[in-house]
């Protein structure tokens, strides 16, 4: 492994491996595993330090082996928050190591706010990114809007190192909110789950998050919750607005902020399903599908959680489950083997334009 | 003026037998080759730009989309996809050798689901009629550029479009799931699907906002979301623009991001309130609409949030609507912004940067010095909350020098955007308006990798071709 601190020395391994038929697999701060490519690891950890944070403009930009720990807290303390609220898994894949900027975005890596403030691939505004010819490309910029030129932004986030080496990263960030409340609801099926986090998701009362824990999955009867991020009144407005709207799901209580931030946190680092398999997926799918996916993985042996109000299915058991995944759903590998996806010619062309010696996608 | 491409003159000289051929793929109805009948296609909204196309077929699914795509890239025949033509940067400008395929009869909505709260439009569906279709369920569809009434939703995605909500629900690439496309050889593909992250790689964000460079979009699987419980607009004027951009960071710094923050300078002003007659003071600098959310409680507390910010900045006069009606009438001057423009000059250019917010007072002033030295009035309108710039510039069409100045000064007022730390174009897409100054904001090399992945699409580069990228001379 390497890790250079420049970005000049980061283009040029990977220059000298196109050269020399060489391969990289590109990491952060290695805390995600299963990641796909060549077999030396080019580690992008020391190519640290936020380059500038306007907390006016809502934007922050920072190299990518920056620590997310570092961001957030620069964000906080001007009273901002990342928005796509990425996960911490270590615990979850166990391993060790710091999670940075570069592998969340490298990852599109994303929480529970993906299902109302979008995933990190809706915030990136610019990058600067290494192709695997060695050469340095920037692509968006530091402003909210921009539509100039094709969208290489997007398909660098979460492109898993696969596309480019993403060295820098300008994000939109948002201001934090003053509080956040919970309604949840316990002892539902995984159908009458789905039901209840839909009428949440479609209420007017901006819903910022949906989960459901099983049973099986560290709450003793099920439980599932929703989230009303704002200032302290509408929160206590909107959490007493959405109680009773959901009257006819369940009896609801109402988390403390303090409670809310605890249990949400568990909820963004996948911490049920930690230590149930030696493979997890996150799998995304239609919430409508999502009850008859987690019977299907519970009786191949699976555990599970939804997210996203069922837009998001976690999945942790043994490698051999994968085997049971259906149409209209997308599995990705958390850990262990990545699940293959069919990709149409102009994609793999693409794929050869920005990494045409498969320095990146060692086959 | 902006230089095209020559016609391939082996296509033009086989115009008949295209025709024919299209003719045999399509009803009757939906090949058009008489010129005068190819006359509304010539043009979009950059009107200064005319060209009829070779033809224009109005296909009315997606297959004869794919057969009309297979027979003209066999042919080598170039390709303009068109929505409503409203683009503002030219986007859909044919060339004469060049078959547009129109989507407008492609008008169908073909699911609405409310539990995954999708619905599936095809690409000729306009973008208020998405949101008219599902705010009887209680939903709505977030992006609302100005020519919502009459663009559709291919175009949105095509040039993904934003409008004056985006701060707070993003623009179309942030609120598209999948879409359905034709491949430049006739083939049809789905990218995306009817969840989010339905493809482990993003070719959907890629395909979003390239121009028709990349697939001919047929249908589009949009999110929707609920309606807020009800919104509410207040607008405030002030004495220069230094102190409503300071103002705009102070609201922002509040931790407050309203759904909308407008921002008008004086020009604006009085043409809008000589137009809309929306009660707007006359004797400030600079004017905010700033819009919320909530319910009445909520949207009470929010506003009398931001009047005590504004407050503190000296206002020349404030004023917070009470009812929808009033709110309404705030937004009447804004939504008619360009119409009024229309009235106090024969001609306008709209044009489309975004600069870093902080940069606003010193931008406006130097595109005050440029008006100046060009002779040419401008009035800017301003995404205050998300940096996104549009200066009208007022010319003469009549008068070929008049575009001409107007055209310098408009490429000026762009490259100054990007100087600052901007970019071109925030919502309007480059088309072939902005086509030439890509070397501005991009380095060769930069430039060069984009095409080729352009290419990786349309190797034959039949699609929506001289657009987005400055012409290379072979």
């Amino acid at each position: 492994m390497i890790a250079p601190e420049h970005e000049a020395d980061i283009q040029a391994a990977v220059a000298e491996a196109a050269a020399t038929h060489g391969h990289w697999r590109i990491a952060g701060g290695g805390t995600q595993t299963g990641l796909e490519g060549g077999h030396d690891v080019l580690s992008l950890a020391a190519h640290r330090g936020i380059v500038f944070h306007a907390p006016k403009e809502l934007v922050v930009r920072a190299r990518a082996g920056t620590p997310l720990a570092e961001v957030e807290a620069a964000l906080s303390a001007e009273g901002q928050h990342l928005i796509a609220e990425p996960p911490d898994l270590r615990a979850l894949l166990a391993t060790s190591g710091e999670p940075t900027l570069g592998g969340a975005v490298a990852t599109n890596l994303s929480g529970p706010r993906r299902v109302h403030g979008g995933a990190m691939r809706d915030h990136v505004l610019g990058l600067r990114f290494v192709t695997g010819e060695g050469k340095v490309f920037r692509a968006g910029g530091r402003v909210l809007k921009n539509v100039t030129g094709l969208d290489l932004c997007k398909l660098l986030t979460g492109s898993r190192g696969l596309l480019g080496a993403i060295t820098e990263i300008t994000l939109k960030v948002l201001p934090a909110p003053e509080r956040v409340g919970t309604v949840a609801i316990a002892g539902l099926g995984p159908a009458a789950a789905v039901r209840a986090m839909a009428a949440g998701l479609r209420s007017p009362f901006a819903v910022s998050a949906a989960a459901h824990i099983a049973p099986g999955a560290g709450h003793p009867r099920g439980l599932t919750a929703m989230r009303i991020e704002d200032f302290a009144a509408s929160v206590a407005y909107r959490c007493d607005r959405l109680r009773g709207m959901l009257a006819e799901h369940g009896t609801a209580e109402i988390f403390s902020d303090h409670d809310s931030r605890s249990f949400w946190r568990q909820v963004r680092d996948v911490a049920p399903l930690a230590g149930l398999g030696p493979a997890i997926w996150r799998v995304t799918l239609r919430p409508s599908a999502a009850a008859t996916v987690a019977a299907r993985v519970e009786a191949a042996g699976g555990t599970w959680m939804m997210d996203g109000g069922g837009a998001v299915l976690f999945v942790a058991g043994e490698p051999a489950l994968a085997g049971a995944r259906g149409d209209g759903e997308t599995w990705v590998a958390l850990k262990g083997e990545p699940v293959p996806f069919p990709e149409r010619p102009e994609m793999s062309r693409v794929r050869a334009v920005l990494d045409p010696h498969h320095v990146f996608a060692a086959s | 003026m902006i230089r095209q491409p020559e016609p391939k003159q082996d296509v033009l000289d086989r115009r008949e037998a295209i025709v024919a051929g299209l003719r045999g793929i399509l009803p009757d109805d939906a090949v058009i080759a008489a010129p005068l009948e190819l006359k509304p296609y010539e043009t979009d909204g950059l009107s200064a730009y005319r060209q009829p196309p070779l033809a224009v077929v109005l296909p009315r699914s997606t297959e004869e989309v794919a057969a009309v795509m297979r027979l003209l890239s066999r042919e080598g025949v170039r390709v303009i996809p068109r929505g409503a033509g409203t683009s503002l940067s030219g986007g859909a400008l044919p060339m004469a050798d060049a078959v547009v395929i129109a989507l407008a009869r492609m008008n169908r909505i073909l699911e609405i689901d409310e539990t995954d709260r999708f619905a599936v439009v095809e690409a000729g569906v306009t973008n208020l009629a998405i949101t008219e279709a599902v705010k009887g369920r209680g939903f709505f569809y977030a992006p609302d550029p100005s020519s919502q009434l009459a663009c559709m939703i291919g175009g949105n995605v095509a040039m993904n479009s934003g409008g004056a909500h985006c701060l707070r629900y993003g623009v179309t690439s942030n609120n598209v799931l999948g879409l359905r496309a034709v491949t430049v050889e006739g083939e049809i593909i789905t990218i995306g699907g009817k969840y989010p992250d339905a493809a482990p790689t993003d070719w959907l964000g890629l395909v979003v906002g390239s121009e028709g460079q990349l697939l001919v979009v047929t249908e589009v699987i949009v999110r929707i979301l609920p309606l807020p419980e009800g919104a509410r607009a207040m607008l405030a004027g002030f004495r220069s623009n230094e102190v409503a951009g300071a103002c705009v960071d102070a609201i922002i710094s509040s931790g407050i991001i309203p759904v909308a923050l407008e921002f008008m300078d004086r020009p604006a002003i009085h043409a809008c309130e000589a137009f809309a007659h929306a009660g707007y003071p006359l004797d400030a600098e600079a004017m905010l609409i700033i819009e919320v959310e909530g319910s009445e409680a909520e949207q009470d507390a929010l506003l009398e949030r931001i009047r005590a910010i504004c407050e503190r900045f000296d206002p020349v006069s404030m004023r917070v609507s009470q009812t929808p009606e009033e709110s309404a009438a705030i937004w009447k001057g804004r939504k008619g912004a360009f119409g009024a423009v229309g009235r106090i000059s024969p001609d306008y250019m709209c044009m489309d940067g975004t600069i870093p917010t902080s940069r606003l007072a010193e931008v406006l002033g130097r595109i005050r010095q440029m008006s100046a030295e060009y002779g040419l009035e401008v009035a800017n309108i301003f995404h205050a909350g998300d940096g996104n710039l549009h200066p009208l510039v007022m010319f003469d069409a009549n008068d070929p020098e008049s575009q001409q100045r107007a055209e310098a000064f408009g490429a000026d007022i762009l490259r100054l955007c990007v100087e600052v730390g901007g970019c071109l174009t925030g919502e309007h897409g480059v088309g072939v308006e902005k086509r030439d100054l890509m070397g501005e904001q991009f380095e060769p090399e930069e430039l060069a990798l984009q095409r080729r992945i352009k290419g990786a699409f349309d190797p034959g580069w039949l699609l929506n071709p001289a657009k987005v990228f400055p012409l290379v001379d072979a």
